[in-house]
């Protein structure tokens, strides 16, 4: 028995040097360890696509890794692009689930204000400004924010005043919202629209260019690395603990790269050749030997997107409203003994929402170059998933803002990578499908396992 | 536990109905400085009732709340917290999913001069009073909810004493708590005591009582049975008053005071 008890008290020393770098890691750099497992997850389906194509698109019996087409810019590129509006959505859907609600109406909503947009800026504005207004763009996105914020705070009074579980309202939603898109124009499709207002959605002439993104990109690593040294000197005052210098200069790192990987990502996608050419010729440019490369750049749709994430992060990890909207999801009786407002952050969180819709629903129609009282159907579905898959608990209380778009990002690789295979519709539905399932078990085993 | 000077809280002649049911019956009870009363009773005596209508949950129908000895008028919880009352209730308040420090300043949170929340200036005065109240306390970056019992106790007692807490109103507070635990809110409520707090302690635990109260107030049916020093009762004598309200000849005096 002896020899028993004697290794048991010393494993229960806390700093064994051999067990745990992983863990010792993680804590060092307090990295949320789902967060690490979802990127690892996102390049294993990048690889695994990549992988795919190549050996489809090699001579038959060989194979060759740079035939591969998914891990081009180009193909990155648009994927960045068709991810935006479902990510702006589920930046809002993460901070109205973990209040332990659910927004079934947002791909309606998104229906409908698209069509308001259009209608605003097609048939009602160029009455009084004429066509191609350099206002009209700007009057048609507030009209769709603004549209969406009330139609957000309508659903979130009855939600959180009137006492309707958030389900039976949306989903009530759902309906009223696709119906009144179908009604505005009596079902026919809007188009086209406004030429400034077109960019929003990406393409060629919707991209800032090399030069502009390489600006964006290196202010944004100035901002991160300003933004740790801020938050560590504020610890340093307080005589907190930190972490160690090495950590903290690991994390700053990554994220620089991440970024500069980026741009170079974007701009190494050059506009198709056609267009280049007519653009050169335009504007009087000699073409060089092997024809023009000029660079996308960043979308401006996937800044739209970075930025709201951005915002929607600093709401959510900086502000009273967003601890509010935590505390409320982890115990609402104590946020209310506290003295919280519960109801009114509840109301605030669907009007958030609605105001998001209303920017996805710009550039989705945007993107598109019309509104159809059918556009943005199922998005709800996506929305919800993009949320789940990037960790956010469905019992509230629980969630990320950086987890529930690089949910997105994967769910719409997915469904690149399986239109690249030349995968049968049906067949990407039950794929998207399992994989949500399969990404809340593995969720739900890794909680259960780090609660042991 | 100086019988001089005025008392920390005195209810005199509490009285409370609910539609025609005396929910509390011409109450008196009194709370001295560095003091802890025991409230005692069956379910439905009127312990929480009465304990309510001081934390500022209900409102009294008749009757007086003095407060150092001067009468205070308390018709919210926000009232009550204006005179240093704070109540732990018994399903532990807090919320799970953040940790330490935002629990602690829930609704009351520090923020700098942008108009964001001042997490590091939270955490510090957090680490202070915990550096207090339970020493061994680490894990302050962790949820609540991957702390013991014992220790999420500690910070909703945290809670109410960071804001100038004088009196204390603990509903069941190791009702949730091992055996380890709770020794360990009684080693926290035994040291509040010395810095001066008042504490009413609400507990169906006999033992907890006797361990931790100085005096015990037996409540049944609304009305008050009985106070008595820790001292100068034994257990059965307390049961059969919460059981049959029968006072032992010995407290058979106009009035029981420490």
């Amino acid at each position: 028995m002896a020899d028993v008890t004697v290794p048991v008290t010393t494993t229960a020393a806390p700093a064994d040097p051999n067990v745990g770098w992983v863990r010792r890691f993680l804590r060092a750099t307090e990295i949320d360890p789902r967060l690490i497992g979802m990127v690892v997850a996102l390049v294993l389906i990048w690889i695994v696509f990549h992988i795919l194509s190549a050996w489809r698109l090699s001579p038959p019996g060989t194979f060759n890794w740079w035939s591969g087409v998914f891990l081009r810019p180009r193909n990155l590129w648009i994927m960045s692009v068709q991810t935006a509006s479902i990510a702006v959505m589920a930046t809002g859907m993460v901070l109205v689930i973990v209040t332990r609600n659910i927004d079934l109406s947002v791909g309606s909503i998104l229906g409908f204000v698209g069509m308001l947009m259009a209608v605003t800026q097609v048939q009602i504005l160029p009455q009084y400004l004429g066509f191609g207004h350099p206002l009209t763009w700007i009057i048609a996105v507030a009209v769709g924010v603004v549209a969406g914020a009330l139609i957000g705070g309508l659903h979130g009074f009855l939600i959180a005043f009137v006492g309707i579980p958030s389900f039976i309202v949306t989903l009530g939603g759902l309906m009223v919202w696709r119906g009144a898109a179908w009604w505005i124009t009596s079902g026919r499709t809007v188009a086209p629209m406004d030429s400034t207002y077109k960019l929003l959605g990406g393409g060629p002439a919707g991209a800032l260019g090399a030069n502009l993104t390489w600006l964006i990109g290196i202010a944004a690593c100035v901002l991160v690395v300003g933004g740790l040294a801020l938050a560590r000197q504020r610890k340093v005052r307080f005589n907190l603990p930190r972490r160690p210098l090495w950590a903290e200069t690991l994390v700053g790192a990554v994220v620089c790269a991440v970024i500069v990987g980026f741009v170079l990502l974007v701009n190494n996608y050059p506009w198709p050749p056609i267009i280049a050419r007519n653009y050169a010729q335009a504007n009087n440019i000699p073409i060089p030997e092997g024809g023009l490369f000029i660079a996308h750049g960043i979308a401006i749709p996937v800044l739209i997107a970075l930025g709201v994430a951005l915002v929607m992060t600093f709401i959510a990890r900086r502000t009273r409203f967003g601890r509010y909207v935590f505390a409320i999801g982890g115990n609402p009786e104590a946020a209310e003994l506290s003295g919280i407002n519960t109801r009114w952050v509840t109301m605030k969180v669907f009007m958030l929402m609605g105001a998001l819709v209303g920017i996805a629903s710009t550039i989705a129609t945007a993107r598109l170059d019309s509104a159809t009282n059918a556009a943005g159907t199922l998005d709800e579905l996506y929305t919800i998933a993009a949320a789940v898959i990037g960790g956010t608990s469905l019992g509230g209380g629980v969630g990320t803002i950086a987890g529930a778009v690089l949910g997105a990002v994967l769910m719409q690789s997915l469904q690149s990578g399986m239109v690249l295979m030349g995968l049968e519709t049906p067949l990407q539905q039950m794929v998207v499908g399992v994989v949500l399932v399969l990404a809340v078990a593995l969720d739900t085993i890794y909680r259960r396992r780090a609660r042991a | 536990m100086s019988a001089n000077g005025s008392p920390l809280v005195e209810m005199r002649n509490i009285r409370l109905a609910f539609g025609g049911i005396h929910a509390v019956e011409n109450v008196t009870i009194t709370l001295y400085p560095g003091e802890v009363v025991g409230l005692v009773g069956h379910n439905g005596a009127g312990k929480s009732t009465l304990i309510k209508i001081l934390s500022g949950a209900y409102r009294k129908d008749s009757g007086e709340i003095l407060i150092n000895g001067t009468p205070a008028t308390i018709n919210n919880p926000r009232d009550a917290k204006s005179y240093g009352i704070e109540t732990i209730y018994q399903t532990l308040a807090l919320t799970d999913n953040v940790d330490a420090a935002a629990n602690m300043y829930l609704g009351r949170e520090l923020l700098t001069r942008w108009g964001t929340l001042d997490d590091a200036a939270m955490e510090d005065a957090t680490r202070k009073v915990m550096g207090r109240l339970n020493p061994h306390f680490r894990r302050f970056k962790d949820p609540v909810k991957a702390l013991s019992g014992g220790q999420r106790q500690s910070i909703a007692i945290a809670r109410a004493i960071h804001f100038n807490a004088r009196i204390l109103i603990m509903d069941e507070p190791t009702a949730a708590l091992g055996p380890a635990e709770t020794a360990q809110v009684g080693q926290l409520i035994r040291q509040l005591k010395s810095e001066g707090i008042g504490i009413f302690l609400i507990s169906h635990d006999i033992h907890d009582v006797f361990d931790l109260g100085d005096r015990i107030s037996v409540m049944k049916n609304g009305r008050l049975v009985a106070t008595a020093r820790t001292t100068e009762v034994t257990k059965d004598e307390v049961l059969g008053m919460i059981i049959m309200g029968n006072v032992p000849p010995k407290l058979q005096r106009p009035e029981v005071r420490a």
